[in-house]
C-alpha cells in the first residue's frame, strides 16, 4: 500500500518539526510555504531556549514542556544552541517577593535552579545591574532561530520530505462534502498555479491559523500578539539575564553572537502580515533592558522588530493566556475530515508540538508508527540546502 | 530604526526592485512608498509584499543579523537588509534600486540559490558553534559552572562576501572568501585534504586581495584578512612537508 501523504502548510517551527516527525514515521510529506523556512513569527524569536522559569509561577504546563524540550534540544541539535544557561536577577523588593513563589514554581516544574548572591552572580556576569538583591541560575540558553528550524527541515529532507517553498496557499480542495482533499497552491517563483492532493492537510500556520481555517470554513481560537524585540550590536554577557517578575515588557536581554536583544511586549493586532515598530517600544526596550545590563544604554541599537505569538484563547487577553499549544482536529470542531491544525506553543517546544500533532494524524489514518524524534540528532542546517527535494 | 530621525519626518522613496519569474527575463519593476528614514531596507521590501504586490519573492527571517536570510543588493553594494536604515540608502524624493545577490543562481525576484555556499562551508566543515576564546578572541574566559561557554560562531552564512568578490564573478569554481575563512576556522593542521583543497588554483591563490569580502561582511568575520591569514598557514604548510618528507 502507498504511503499516506500528509500536506503540511507552513514552514515556521511547527510545520518543520511536523514534518520530520512524519517523515520518520514513514508518511510521504509535503511542506507548501509561500515564503522562505521561518519568514513569519519564528525567524523573529528572541531565541531563548527557555529553561521554562519564565512561567514557572503561572503557568506550569507551559514551564514544564520547556524543560523537558529544553533537555531534548540541547542532545539532538547542539550544532544551533549556545548552551550557557541564563539568570533571573531580582532589582526591587517586590522581585524579592516574587522570588519565593518563583523558587515554588521551579521546584514543582522540575527546573533546576539554584540561588546566588548579588557578588557572585556579577562575578559571573559583570556586567549586570550591580544594584541586584539576588539572582538565581537558571539552565536557558540561546539558539539561531533559522538555523534550528533548516535542521529539522534537513533532518525531514533526508527521510523524503518535500518543501515547496515560495508557494502559497490559495484554497483549499473540498470534496462534495466539504471535506479536505488537498491544497491548490501558487508556486510564486513562476506565477503558476497547481493542485496536490493529500490524505490529511496539516494546517501549521501559527498566528495566521485562523485566516488559513476559515478557506475551509473552519476557525480557530488563535489570537495574533506581537511584541517588539530590539537589537544592540554588542555583547554584555554570556548568559540570558531575565528580571524575576511575573512576565512583563522587556522582561529579558539575552546574547546573541556579538549582540545582545531586548524583549519584549504584547498588545494586539488584526493585520498580521505587515506589523510595523513604533518608537516608543524601542524606547521601552532601551529602559527596561538598561534595568537589567546598564551598558545597554552605551551600546548601538543594530535592529528592531516584530514578531507575532500565536496565542490560544478567547476572552482573556496577552499575558494572562497560557503559552501552551493546541491540536484542532476540524472533524471534531467543526466536522470537516481531512484537516488538522496546530498553534499555539514557542520555539522551544517545536518539537513536542510536532510531535503530538503527528499522534493526531497517525490516530486519524489509523498507523500505529510511534514518535522517536527525541531520540533522533538532528542533520546540519547547511544540508536543508544540498540535499536533493 | 536607529531613533536619529523622528516619525513624523516620513520620506517617499521609490524603491525599484529586480523581478524575475519562471524563464522569462529579468526586469525592474518600482513602487513608491512612504517611509520612515530609520526603519530598514528589508521593511521596506516587506511592506511591497504585504500592500502592493503579494507575488514578490524575496528571503528573510530574524530581522537582527543573525541570521543572514536576507542578503541583497542595494543601489548596488552588499547589504544585509534588516540592518540598514533606509537614510544610508535612500534620499527623500530619490530612488533606491534593490537587486538579488550576484554570483548564485536566481530563484526567483529576489530570492538566490546559495546551495553551492552551503555544499562548500560543509566541506570545510566551518564549526557553527565554538567554545570561547578560539572566537572572538581576546575576551576573558569565565567559569560556567565549571564547563566553558560555547558561542555560535560570527560567520552567518549570508553570502554577501561572495556576491561582493570580483573573483567569484569572474570564477564561479572559486570557492570563495567565506568558505577559505571557514576552512581556516576549522583549522587546516591535521587536515590534508582541507589543505588540498584550500591551497589549489580555485583555493587561496585565486583571492586578489580586493577585501571587497570584509568591507561587505555584516558579522566580523573579515574574510579577506583570513584569505592572508590562511595563506600563511598554507605556505606554513607546505614547509613543514617538505621537511616531514626529507627526513
Amino acid at each position: 500500500m502507498d504511503k499516506p501523504h500528509v500536506i503540511i502548510i507552513g514552514a515556521g517551527f511547527t510545520g518543520v518539526a511536523v514534518s520530520h516527525d512524519l517523515a520518520l514515521r514513514g508518511f510521504d510529506v509535503t511542506v507548501v510555504e509561500r515564503g522562505c523556512i521561518v519568514n513569519g513569527t519564528s525567524g523573529r524569536t528572541h531565541g531563548l531556549l527557555h529553561s521554562g522559569g519564565r512561567y514557572a509561577v503561572k503557568d506550569h504546563e507551559s514551564a514544564i514542556e520547556c524543560i523537558d524540550e529544553n533537555i531534548i534540544l540541547r542532545k539532538i541539535v547542539p550544532q544551533v544552541i549556545e548552551p550557557n544557561g541564563g539568570l533571573f536577577i531580582g532589582l526591587t523588593d517586590e522581585d524579592l517577593a516574587y522570588g519565593e513563589q518563583f523558587i515554588e514554581g521551579c521546584e514543582a516544574c522540575h527546573i533546576p535552579i539554584e540561588e546566588l548572591k548579588p557578588q557572585e552572580a556579577l562575578r559571573l556576569e559583570p556586567n549586570i545591574n550591580p544594584n541586584l538583591l539576588v539572582a538565581f541560575t537558571v539552565p536557558d540558553g540561546t539558539f539561531d532561530p533559522l538555523r534550528l528550524a533548516l535542521s529539522f527541515a534537513a533532518s525531514a529532507k533526508s527521510n523524503g520530505a518535500k518543501y515547496k517553498l515560495y508557494t502559497e496557499l490559495k484554497d483549499f480542495i473540498l470534496d462534495g462534502l466539504g471535506n479536505v482533499i488537498g491544497v491548490k497552491v501558487l508556486d510564486r517563483t513562476n506565477n503558476k498555479e497547481y493542485e496536490i492532493r493529500g490524505d490529511m492537510v496539516v494546517n501549521a500556520t501559527g498566528a495566521w491559523a485562523g485566516q488559513v481555517a476559515a478557506l475551509a470554513g473552519a476557525d480557530v481560537p488563535v489570537k495574533p500578539t506581537p511584541g517588539i524585540m530590539v537589537a544592540y550590536d554588542e555583547r554584555f554577557c554570556e548568559r540570558a539575564i531575565n528580571r524575576l517578575c511575573p512576565p512583563a515588557d522587556g522582561d529579558i536581554a539575552l546574547p546573541q553572537r556579538r549582540m545582545m536583544v531586548v524583549g519584549t511586549t504584547s498588545y494586539e493586532v488584526e493585520d498580521l502580515d505587515y506589523v510595523p515598530v513604533t518608537e516608543d517600544q524601542i524606547e521601552l526596550m532601551l529602559e527596561r533592558g538598561a534595568e537589567l545590563i546598564p551598558n545597554i544604554r552605551k551600546a548601538k541599537m543594530r535592529g528592531a522588530y516584530m514578531a507575532t505569538r500565536p496565542l490560544i484563547g478567547a476572552g482573556t487577553s496577552g499575558r494572562s493566556i497560557a503559552r501552551t499549544f493546541k491540536c484542532y482536529d476540524c472533524k471534531e470542531t467543526h466536522d470537516i475530515e481531512g484537516l488538522v491544525t496546530i498553534t499555539g506553543g514557542k520555539a522551544t517546544t517545536l518539537r513536542l508540538m510536532g510531535e503530538k500533532t503527528a499522534d493526531l494524524v497517525c490516530q486519524k489514518l489509523n498507523v500505529s508508527a510511534v514518535c522517536s524524534t527525541q531520540e533522533v540528532p538532528l542533520l546540519s542546517y547547511r544540508q536543508f540546502y544540498t540535499l536533493p527535494n | 530604526m536607529d531613533m536619529s530621525h523622528h516619525q513624523k519626518d516620513l520620506w517617499t522613496v521609490t524603491f525599484r526592485v529586480f523581478r524575475q519569474k519562471g524563464n522569462a527575463a529579468g526586469h525592474y519593476d518600482t513602487f513608491k512608498l512612504e517611509v520612515n528614514p530609520d526603519e530598514y531596507v528589508i521593511d521596506a521590501v516587506e511592506r511591497i509584499w504585504a500592500y502592493h504586490d503579494r507575488t514578490l519573492a524575496f528571503a528573510h527571517a530574524c530581522h537582527h543579523s543573525t541570521c543572514g536570510a536576507c542578503g541583497m543588493r542595494v543601489n548596488g553594494v552588499e547589504k544585509l537588509t534588516c540592518i540598514t536604515p533606509i537614510h544610508t540608502v535612500a534620499k527623500n524624493g530619490g530612488i533606491t534600486q534593490v537587486d538579488p545577490l550576484r554570483n548564485f543562481p536566481v530563484v526567483s525576484d529576489l530570492v538566490v540559490d546559495m546551495g553551492s555556499l552551503y555544499q562548500r562551508m560543509e566541506q570545510v566543515g566551518h564549526r557553527p558553534v565554538l567554545p570561547l576564546p578560539e572566537e572572538p578572541a581576546g575576551l576573558p574566559v569565565r567559569k560556567n559552572n565549571g564547563n566553558e561557554y560555547v558561542r555560535l560562531s560570527d560567520c552567518i552564512e549570508c553570502g554577501l562576501c561572495i556576491s561582493a568578490c570580483p573573483v567569484a564573478l569572474s570564477t564561479p569554481g572559486y570557492i570563495g572568501p567565506a568558505v577559505l575563512a571557514g576552512a581556516l576556522q576549522h583549522g587546516i593542521k591535521a587536515a590534508p585534504a582541507l589543505l588540498a583543497l584550500v591551497d589549489s588554483e580555485d583555493g587561496v591563490w585565486r583571492c586578489h586581495s580586493a577585501f571587497e569580502c570584509t568591507k561587505a561582511c555584516p558579522s566580523y568575520v573579515e574574510p579577506g584578512t583570513k584569505i592572508m591569514q590562511l595563506r600563511k598557514q598554507v605556505v606554513g604548510e607546505r614547509f613543514a612537508n617538505l621537511f616531514r618528507s626529507n627526513r
